[in-house]
């Protein structure tokens, strides 16, 4: 088991009543599935609001980041950079700039 | 001593306004759901303290919250919203064959009688039905795959259910209105439903009375009299006497017949009311005046209710569910505009103040009479 961190976006966040980033326990070799079960399973009112239900796929102004990369359009079963694996870079869960 | 509570839905969240059964001094506390917009925010006519909310963003989708403690609290609770069965298509825009897919719920309806038992209306329109609170919701699938689904198309605003009304004296009997796709009644608790549009005429249909494609906007109901049913439509104000097997346009002498909500005085039955917008495009009021119309004979004859309204420059909106009456001796009229203010009357729309002025734009109004 490895921990990962993991920083939402503000209205998720708000959400789930959460200060700062989060931390969860997942399997070695993390993925973004794997950590977003994680993510959901610690606050389930956070289950739709990252991925769809059914397809599991990302909703559509969500977006992926880490170690200053995108990775929202990498399979979601993609390991994760070393970094986030080993806990020092978080995963980033961000809200595409939709806004004015 | 009674008072009354409104629920107010806002793009930006939701906001609790509350005041003794004087109607003087309110206040108000939000936001609730901050950044996030609340569609539609209603408690139960079981356990007033039991209150649902449908919020949602484009980012996150639908989040549903419930309180049970009249506000001061809330919980997520379930936001999966499933189709039954193979879902096939609805006309687009352009009459192009468009898959169905959920996007968010537009309406809440409680039970009468039991705080766990409500029901939603969602984009695209389906009905569904949560039995436990919230937290697990099924489809009353009987609407969606009614016969004439497949040539449903959606309006500005999308395909949405947009009102539930139910026969207080018989629950097996319900009343849903699409956008834009018509009005539909079902007896037998929302299993099976049939086209409930004759006599309503459209004239941007190619065929102006054909059974669907007409853009109901709202409809409203008085306990006592569940057969009668009055329609704002996206032209026209209409009433059924014979619970929706024929209608009569009833727009008579108001400035524009084009609106969005439309709700009935709390004690006399065929006192309505209406807020005139100049037209499909021009979604602000004719001169510039906010004046809610009202008519003391169902239709037909309306006078306008100016004393404490903006009379000059005003060009908001007041979208279909934003205005709601209370149940206290002097019915109490409230709606919510587009500009973020929220207006109300204890007496009848006799006269108005304004009782927020610098909310986000409001979504929805609703108010709680309590004991």
């Amino acid at each position: 088991m490895t921990t990962v961190r993991v920083a939402l976006s503000s209205p998720l966040r708000t959400l789930a009543r959460i200060d700062g980033e989060v931390e969860l326990e997942v399997a070695d070799s993390p993925t973004v599935t794997t950590v977003l079960d994680a993510l959901e399973s610690r606050y389930p009112m956070l289950r739709g609001t990252i991925r769809d239900y059914g397809t599991d796929q990302r909703r559509a102004f969500i977006r992926f980041f880490a170690c200053g990369r995108d990775l929202s359009h990498e399979p979601l079963d993609t390991p994760l950079p070393g970094p986030v694996s080993a806990g020092t870079d978080p995963l980033l869960v961000v809200g595409a700039i939709a806004g004015g | 001593m009674a008072g009354v509570r409104i629920l107010v839905g806002t793009k930006k969240g939701a906001f609790v306004i509350t005041s003794d059964g004087a109607r003087r001094d309110w206040k108000i506390e939000g936001p609730y759901f901050g950044g996030w917009e609340v569609i539609h925010v209603q408690g139960s006519p079981a356990d007033p303290d039991r209150l649902y909310a449908s919020q949602w963003t484009d980012w996150h989708g639908q989040v549903m919250q419930r309180s049970d403690d009249g506000g001061k609290s809330w919980e997520a609770v379930g936001n999966e919203f499933a189709y039954e069965g193979t879902t096939g298509t609805h006309q687009w825009y352009d009459g192009t064959p468009h898959p169905w897919e959920f996007k968010r719920v537009w309406h809440l309806k409680p039970s009468q009688d039991d705080p766990d038992t409500v029901f939603a209306g969602v984009e695209d329109a389906a009905l569904f039905c949560s039995r436990d609170g919230g937290h697990t919701w099924t489809e009353l699938a009987g609407l969606r795959t009614h016969s004439t689904g497949q040539d449903w198309m959606p309006g500005a605003g999308g395909m949405c259910l947009h009102t539930i009304l139910i026969d207080p004296a018989n629950s097996q009997r319900m009343y849903v209105a699409i956008s834009a796709a018509g009005a539909f009644r079902s007896d037998d608790a929302g299993a099976t439903w049939h086209v409930a549009t004759k006599g309503l005429s459209s004239t941007s249909l190619p065929e102006p009375e054909a059974p669907i494609g007409h853009c109901v906007h709202k409809l409203a109901m008085h306990p006592s009299r569940p057969d009668t049913v009055f329609m704002q439509k996206h032209w026209d104000i209409c009433r059924t006497d014979d619970a929706g097997e024929s209608w009569t346009e009833v727009s008579g002498n108001v400035p524009s017949d084009f609106g969005f909500p439309i709700v009935v005085h709390a004690h006399e039955p065929e006192t309505i009311y209406v807020v005139p917008i100049l037209s499909d495009a021009e979604h602000y009021p004719p001169e510039g005046k906010l004046r809610v119309f009202r008519s003391r004979s169902g239709g037909n004859e309306w006078e306008a209710l100016t004393k404490g309204l903006p009379q000059h420059d005003c060009y908001v909106n007041v979208l279909r569910d934003a205005m709601a009456v209370d149940s206290l001796e002097s019915c109490g009229i409230y709606f919510g505009t587009t500009g973020g203010q929220v207006y109300a009357s204890a007496d009848a729309g006799d006269t108005w103040e304004v009782i927020a002025q610098y909310l986000p734009r409001v979504s929805s109004v609703e108010v709680q009479t309590l004991p």
